[in-house]
């Protein structure tokens, strides 16, 4: 276990030194996040529909593009000059290679996450801060959805000569159920019902973040075999 | 036998079936057009339960044995049943779209509308692109190896999406008809429409059958071939 833990450790924080020294894919993720806020703004009627009604949806849809946009970047940073190879000649256990991702994508899409929330309210003039730990909470449930299938798919995309177009084919459907859930949760929150209006939605996010984390990490050993 | 010869053989005996399955669908619609009363409210309408529901039946169960046999490929690593999960999965997409345009048809004059995001038509329809996902998937890699198991993994992730996604939608809101055959009490239908619904759902499933044995017999075949090609050269 110790082992493993170190090995994922030292994945992760690879992955994050490469970025941190370069800053492209999180500069255009940034920058891809704030534009989909501001277009969606738009992607509406002034006069009939305020931006606070659109306002839950168009923070998931950004999420949901933002994550993806980030999580094709994994892997296809181990293509270049067969990197992955390297990994895999290293005694780290196999599974310390989907936690290490798993962690340094977590990172990556947590941050940009953070950053566009208060965008957000400044964009669509929504009073977060009324419940801002709980909305803190359904992103985070809902990120680790999106980040375990997504560190998954990504290292089978990457196999394909189409990575970007054959992730969000096969993503999307599996970010059905948490963007739907955090849609609804951020509406609920937004108009400050009470938290016994969010049960059922928070333990649908929480069994899916527990199936399908689980899931990806067994099969994961599955993808990488040669 | 040689790989040529049991695909040949098999191609045959899923041609037969799917000739008699025809057949019997033929009957089916005779049976539900002339000798099963029209529905008392809705219709003619409802005579498309005879082929909606039954193609409905047969796309899930296809999804389904795609599932299954994904997991016996990563557990048996033999490659005549990732060319079977393929070749239930191709067929069932073609069921999906049976279902998938059937229901409007049906939906627009008694619902009033084409389409409507209900727990049962949503989770199909993502059942349906996530399978033709997986088909995409399986024609972008080359080597069988990777292909068998890079198309396994998704098998096994869609067969546990499809409750959280049903889950997800029913949440939302539904209205979909409810259950009226497969409900633990009797089955409300009444018996000349059930009779004529259970023998469309036999004549599905035989179907099924039929084209799943050809297509896998024509996976075999393409095998066959590659591996005359690689002794060849």
């Amino acid at each position: 276990m110790g082992t493993l833990l170190r090995a994922a450790w030292h994945i992760a924080l690879k992955d994050v030194a490469i970025e941190w020294r370069t800053k492209t894919a999180f500069a255009s993720g940034l920058v891809f996040a704030v534009l989909v806020l501001a277009v969606l703004f738009f992607s509406r009627d002034p006069t009939a529909v305020s931006s606070q009604d659109i306002a839950p949806g168009a923070l998931w849809v950004t999420f949901t593009f933002a994550a993806m946009l980030g999580l094709n970047r994994a892997f296809l940073l181990e293509r270049e000059m067969r990197a992955l190879d390297g990994i895999l000649l290293t005694p780290a256990p196999k599974s310390a290679i989907f936690w290490g991702k798993f962690g340094a994508n977590l990172v990556f899409v947590g941050t940009i996450e953070a950053i566009s929330l208060p965008l957000f309210v400044l964009f669509y003039d929504v009073p977060v801060w009324i419940r801002l730990g709980e909305l803190v909470l359904v992103i985070a449930m809902a990120t680790i959805a999106f980040v375990a299938v997504g560190t998954l798919l990504s290292a089978m995309a990457v196999r394909t000569r189409y990575a970007e177009l054959m992730l969000p084919l096969l993503l999307l459907p599996f970010l059905v159920p948490p963007l739907v859930g955090g849609v609804q949760l951020t509406a609920r929150l937004l108009e400050g019902r009470p938290l016994s209006d969010l049960g059922g939605w928070l333990r649908l996010i929480g069994a899916f973040d527990v199936a399908f984390v689980t899931l990806a990490a067994l099969l994961f050993q599955v993808v990488l075999d040669e | 036998m040689t790989l040529r010869e049991s695909a040949t053989r098999i191609a045959r005996a899923g041609m037969v079936i799917t000739v008699l399955a025809l057949a019997g669908l033929a009957a089916v619609y005779v049976r539900a057009l002339r000798y099963t009363p029209v529905e008392m409210n809705q219709g003619a309408a409802q005579k498309i339960f005879y082929v909606h529901v039954p193609a409905a039946w047969s796309a899930l169960l296809a999804i389904s044995i795609t599932g299954l046999l994904s997991i016996l490929y990563l557990w048996l690593k033999d490659r005549r049943i990732d060319l079977a999960a393929a070749a239930s999965a191709e067929v069932g997409v073609a069921f999906a779209c049976v279902m998938l345009t059937t229901g409007p048809i049906w939906g627009k004059p008694i619902w009033g509308t084409w389409w409507t995001w209900d727990a049962r038509l949503t989770s199909t329809l993502f059942l349906f692109l996530l399978f033709v996902g997986y088909l995409v998937l399986r024609g972008v890699l080359v080597d069988p190896g990777i292909r068998g198991r890079l198309s396994a993994v998704i098998g096994i992730m869609g067969m546990m999406l499809v409750p959280f996604i049903h889950l997800t939608v029913y949440m939302f809101r539904t209205l979909h008809p409810a259950p009226i055959v497969l409900k633990p009490s009797a089955p409300s239908l009444p018996g000349v429409m059930l009779v004529t619904l259970m023998s469309s759902l036999g004549v599905f499933t035989l179907l099924y059958i039929g084209f799943m044995m050809q297509r896998y017999a024509l996976g075999l075949l393409r095998e066959a071939r590659e591996e005359e090609l690689a002794h060849a050269s």
